[in-house]
C-alpha cells in the first residue's frame, strides 16, 4: 500500500476482501465489499428472477432499500396503481420481491417515496466512507458525502444481492480542482456543466473523479450532490469530495442517521477521508470558479453546452471528426449554426430529477418565480425530488409561489427526466430542463432538451425564452 | 451468458461519438420484468418511424447488412443510463462483438457479464478496419483465443482483460464463483461491521 493515497484508494482499500492481482491494462481486480444498495423497479426485476431461478437468497437484506421512482405517475392526485400495464407489472413484482427476499420497499404512496438518489440522502442513509453500488448510473451522487457510489447493470445487481460483493476493477484517479468562488447567479450545475464541456462526454471514462478546491468547500452539500451526480456525464464512474463538517451537519437528525454516540465514533474515522498531500493523480484539471458562466446545452450530448451568452456552433468551426455529429445535433435540436442561445423560444419548462430537485434547488427557482408568471404558451412543471422534499417545500410555502406563477406542482419521481411515465415532450417540443441528459428522444421522441440550472429554468419559463439568469434580478433586488 | 470463441460475420460502421444507451434501447422497451423482446428495441427510434414503419435508409436495414454480427463504433459508445437492456438487445438482435476506441464503464461491465465481446483498438487500427469495409465484402473474423481480427489482408492483434476473456471463452457463473469465497466474505463482514457499528441496521442491532 503506498504511503500517500487518494481518498478513492483509501475507501477502496478498506472494502477489498481479496485481490485477484493486476489485470493487463485494467488495474487491480478484486472482490469488493459493498455497504449498501438502492433498488428501483425497472433495473432490478431480472436480478430477482435470477435469484429465484438459482434458488439463492439475499446476503444482507437490511443493506438494501427499494424505491419506486422511474415509472410511477407524478399526477398530484395519483393513486397506488398505474394505468400503464407494464409499469404496474414492474411495481407489483418489485413489491413482491421485497416481501419474498426481506427487503424494504417504498411503493408509490409511501410517505418517503421519491427519486432514489434524493431519498437516500433524505434518510441519512448515505454516510462518509461507504461503498454504495446501485442499478442506476447516477449513483455517483453520493460522492458528495465522501462515499464511493457507482452504477451497475442488472447482472451485477444480482451478484451484489447474492454475495454483498462485486468483482471490481480499481479505477484511475483524476482530480478536478475549482479555485476561487462561483460568481453570483452561477450554480453548482453550471460548474459541473463547464467541467463536462471542458473534458468531454468520455473525458473521465476509466477514472474516479475527485472534486477539490475552494469552490467545492464553499458549496452546500446539496449543491455538491448536483456536481457528483452529473460527473457521470463526463464518463466518471465514481465522483468524490472530501467530507467536512457541512456533511456531518447534513446527516445529523435524519430518520436513519445513526445514534449520536455512534456518529461520534464515525467522526474519528471520517477524519482520515482526505487525499494525502503527496498522493498521485493520473490526470489533473484546474478551473477558476470566476470564469464559470451560467451554462446551457445546445446539442444532444451533455458536453454540447456553452455559456448562455454564446452562439450555437457551426459544424465548419469544429474539428473534422466532430463535424457530422455537430451537424446532426443542430438539426435534431431545430437550431441554426451561429444562432444566439439567448432568445431561443421554449414550449416547456421542467424542474425535477436527481440532479436538481432538492429543497435548495426549489428555493433557487422560487426566488426567481416569486411574484412572476410563466409566459403564455409555456407549460411548466415541477416535480420535487422526493415526497419528503415536497412536504418541506409546502411547509415553507414554496408550493404557493410555484402554483401562483403557473407551474404544475407534481408528485415526485423521475418524471420528465426520462419520460418513462406520462410526463413527456411531444415531437419537436423544446424544454428548458433542470435534468442531466439531453440525449435524442430522452424526454420523448423528437423532444428537444436544453439542460440548465433550476434558476435558469425558472427564468426561461417566465420569459418564454432561454435567458441569462443574471439579468433577472429577484423582486427584492430590483 | 453467451460464449465467444471464433466468429466470422459482417461488420457495420456507426462512427458517431457518444451513442448512448437511450438511443441503443429506448425507454418503451424498459417496461418488462424479463429479458424478452429486446431485438425489436435495438436502435428502435432510428430503425422505425413514428408509425412503426421501417426506415430503409438505416444502416442495419440495408440489404447487404441483413446479417450484421459486429459493429465498428465511435468514441464513448454506450454512455448514459446503466440499463443492461441495451446489451441484451444487442445479443438478441445478433450482434456478438463491438469494436471501438473506448466504451462507457457500465456498458462494458454489462457486456462482459452477458458475453458481448468489446474490443478496444487505437484510432489508426480503427481507420484501417474502416478502410477494408469500404472496399471489401464487409466480412471479418474475430478469434478470441488468438486475440486477432482478420479483415481481408489485414490482421490486427487486440488486448483484452484476461478475466473477461476467460469468462467469454468458458461462459462462467460469476455468482457461483464468488460464493466459493463465502467464508472470506463472512469473516470480512463480521470484522468490518464491528469496526463500523453504525452500519448495523436497527432491526439487526
Ligand atoms: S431522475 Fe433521471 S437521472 Fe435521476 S435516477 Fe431518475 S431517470 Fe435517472
Amino acid at each position: 500500500m503506498p504511503a500517500s493515497r487518494t481518498l478513492y484508494d483509501k475507501i477502496i482499500d478498506r472494502h477489498r476482501i481479496l485481490s485477484f492481482g493486476e489485470a493487463e491494462g485494467a488495474g487491480e481486480r478484486m472482490l469488493l465489499y459493498i455497504d449498501r444498495t438502492v433498488l428501483n423497479e425497472y433495473t432490478s426485476p431480472q436480478a430477482f428472477s435470477g435469484l429465484r431461478d438459482a434458488g439463492r437468497r439475499v446476503w444482507r437484506p437490511e443493506a438494501a432499500l427499494g424505491v419506486v421512482d422511474h415509472v410511477n405517475s407524478t399526477d398530484p392526485a395519483r393513486g397506488a396503481g398505474s394505468s400503464d400495464g407494464g409499469a404496474q407489472r414492474q411495481i407489483d413484482y418489485f413489491v413482491q420481491n421485497g416481501r419474498d427476499f426481506g427487503i424494504e420497499i417504498y411503493d408509490v404512496l409511501h410517505p418517503r417515496q421519491g427519486i432514489e438518489h434524493v431519498v437516500l440522502p433524505d434518510l441519512g442513509w448515505v454516510l462518509p466512507g461507504l461503498v454504495i453500488a446501485a442499478g442506476d448510473s447516477h449513483t455517483t451522487t453520493y460522492g458528495a458525502f465522501g462515499t464511493v457510489g457507482f452504477g451497475i447493470g442488472t447482472s451485477d445487481i444480482e451478484h451484489l444481492l447474492a454475495t454483498q460483493t462485486l468483482i471490481y476493477h480499481r479505477l484511475k484517479n483524476m482530480r478536478v480542482t475549482i479555485d476561487g468562488r462561483l460568481p453570483t447567479g452561477v450554480t453548482a450545475k453550471d460548474a459541473v456543466m463547464a467541467v463536462i464541456r471542458l473534458i468531454g462526454a468520455g473525458g473521465a471514462a476509466g477514472y474516479a473523479l475527485e472534486f477539490a478546491g475552494e469552490a467545492i468547500r464553499t458549496l452546500g452539500v446539496e449543491a455538491r450532490m448536483t456536481m457528483c451526480n452529473m460527473a457521470v456525464e463526463c464518463g466518471a464512474r465514481v465522483a468524490l469530495m472530501a467530507p467536512d463538517d457541512k456533511v456531518l451537519d447534513y446527516i445529523s437528525g435524519r430518520p436513519r442517521t445513526p445514534p449520536a454516540a455512534m456518529l461520534e465514533r464515525g467522526r474519528e474515522q471520517w477524519a482520515e477521508l482526505v487525499t494525502d498531500a503527496a498522493a498521485h493523480f493520473d490526470a489533473e484539471v484546474v478551473l477558476r470558479a470566476e470564469d464559470v458562466p451560467p451554462m446551457v446545452s445546445w446539442g444532444t450530448s451533455p458536453d454540447q453546452a456553452l455559456a448562455i451568452s454564446d452562439r450555437v456552433p457551426h459544424p465548419d468551426d469544429m474539428p473534422i471528426d466532430r463535424q457530422a455529429d455537430v451537424a446532426r445535433a443542430i438539426a435534431y435540436m431545430g437550431l441554426e449554426p451561429h444562432m444566439l442561445l439567448q432568445g431561443i423560444s421554449i414550449d416547456r419548462a421542467f424542474i425535477g430529477s436527481c440532479t436538481n430537485a432538492r429543497i435548495t434547488d426549489l428555493r433557487d427557482a422560487a426566488r426567481i418565480l416569486d411574484g412572476r408568471k410563466v409566459a403564455p404558451g409555456v407549460r411548466a412543471m415541477i416535480s420535487p425530488g422526493s415526497s419528503t422534499v415536497r412536504r418541506e417545500a409546502e411547509a415553507e410555502g414554496l408550493d404557493r409561489i410555484f402554483i401562483d406563477a403557473g407551474f404544475e406542482w407534481r408528485q415526485s419521481g423521475c418524471s420528465l427526466c426520462l419520460a418513462m411515465n406520462d410526463d413527456m415532450l411531444a415531437p419537436g417540443e423544446r424544454c428548458a430542463s433542470s435534468t442531466n441528459r439531453n440525449f435524442e428522444g430522452r424526454q420523448g421522441i423528437g423532444g428537444r432538451t436544453h439542460l440548465m440550472s433550476p434558476a435558469m429554468v425558472a427564468a426561461a419559463a417566465v420569459t418564454g425564452k432561454l435567458v441569462d439568469v443574471r439579468r433577472f434580478p429577484s423582486p427584492e433586488t430590483m | 451468458m453467451e460464449r465467444f470463441t471464433q466468429l466470422t460475420g459482417r461488420i457495420a460502421a456507426m462512427p458517431a461519438a457518444n451513442i448512448d444507451t437511450d438511443v441503443i434501447m429506448p425507454k418503451a422497451f424498459l417496461k418488462g420484468i424479463d429479458r424478452a423482446g429486446l431485438a425489436l428495441g435495438l436502435f428502435h427510434d432510428l430503425r422505425f418511424d413514428a408509425e412503426g414503419r421501417q426506415r430503409p435508409e438505416f444502416l442495419l436495414h440495408r440489404a447487404d447488412m441483413a446479417d450484421t454480427r459486429f459493429l465498428l463504433v465511435g468514441p464513448n459508445f454506450g454512455c448514459g443510463s446503466s440499463r443492461e437492456h441495451a446489451v441484451w438487445g444487442m445479443l438478441q438482435y445478433g450482434i456478438r462483438a463491438i469494436i471501438g476506441t473506448g466504451f462507457a464503464g457500465i456498458f462494458a461491465d454489462n457486456a462482459a457479464n452477458n458475453g458481448l465481446l468489446l474490443i478496444i483498438l487505437d484510432p489508426i487500427e480503427i481507420a484501417s478496419l474502416g478502410a477494408c469495409l469500404s472496399n471489401d465484402t464487409g466480412l471479418i473474423s474475430i478469434d478470441l483465443e488468438k486475440r486477432i481480427i482478420i479483415a481481408g489482408d489485414v490482421s490486427i492483434d487486440f488486448g483484452i482483460d484476461p478475466d473477461v476473456r476467460r469468462a467469454l471463452l468458458l461462459g462462467l457463473d460469476r455468482i457461483g464463483d464468488t460464493l466459493t469465497h463465502s467464508a472470506r466474505i463472512h469473516s470480512f463482514q463480521q470484522a468490518y461491521l464491528a469496526e463500523h457499528p453504525w452500519l448495523v441496521e436497527e432491526s439487526a442491532r
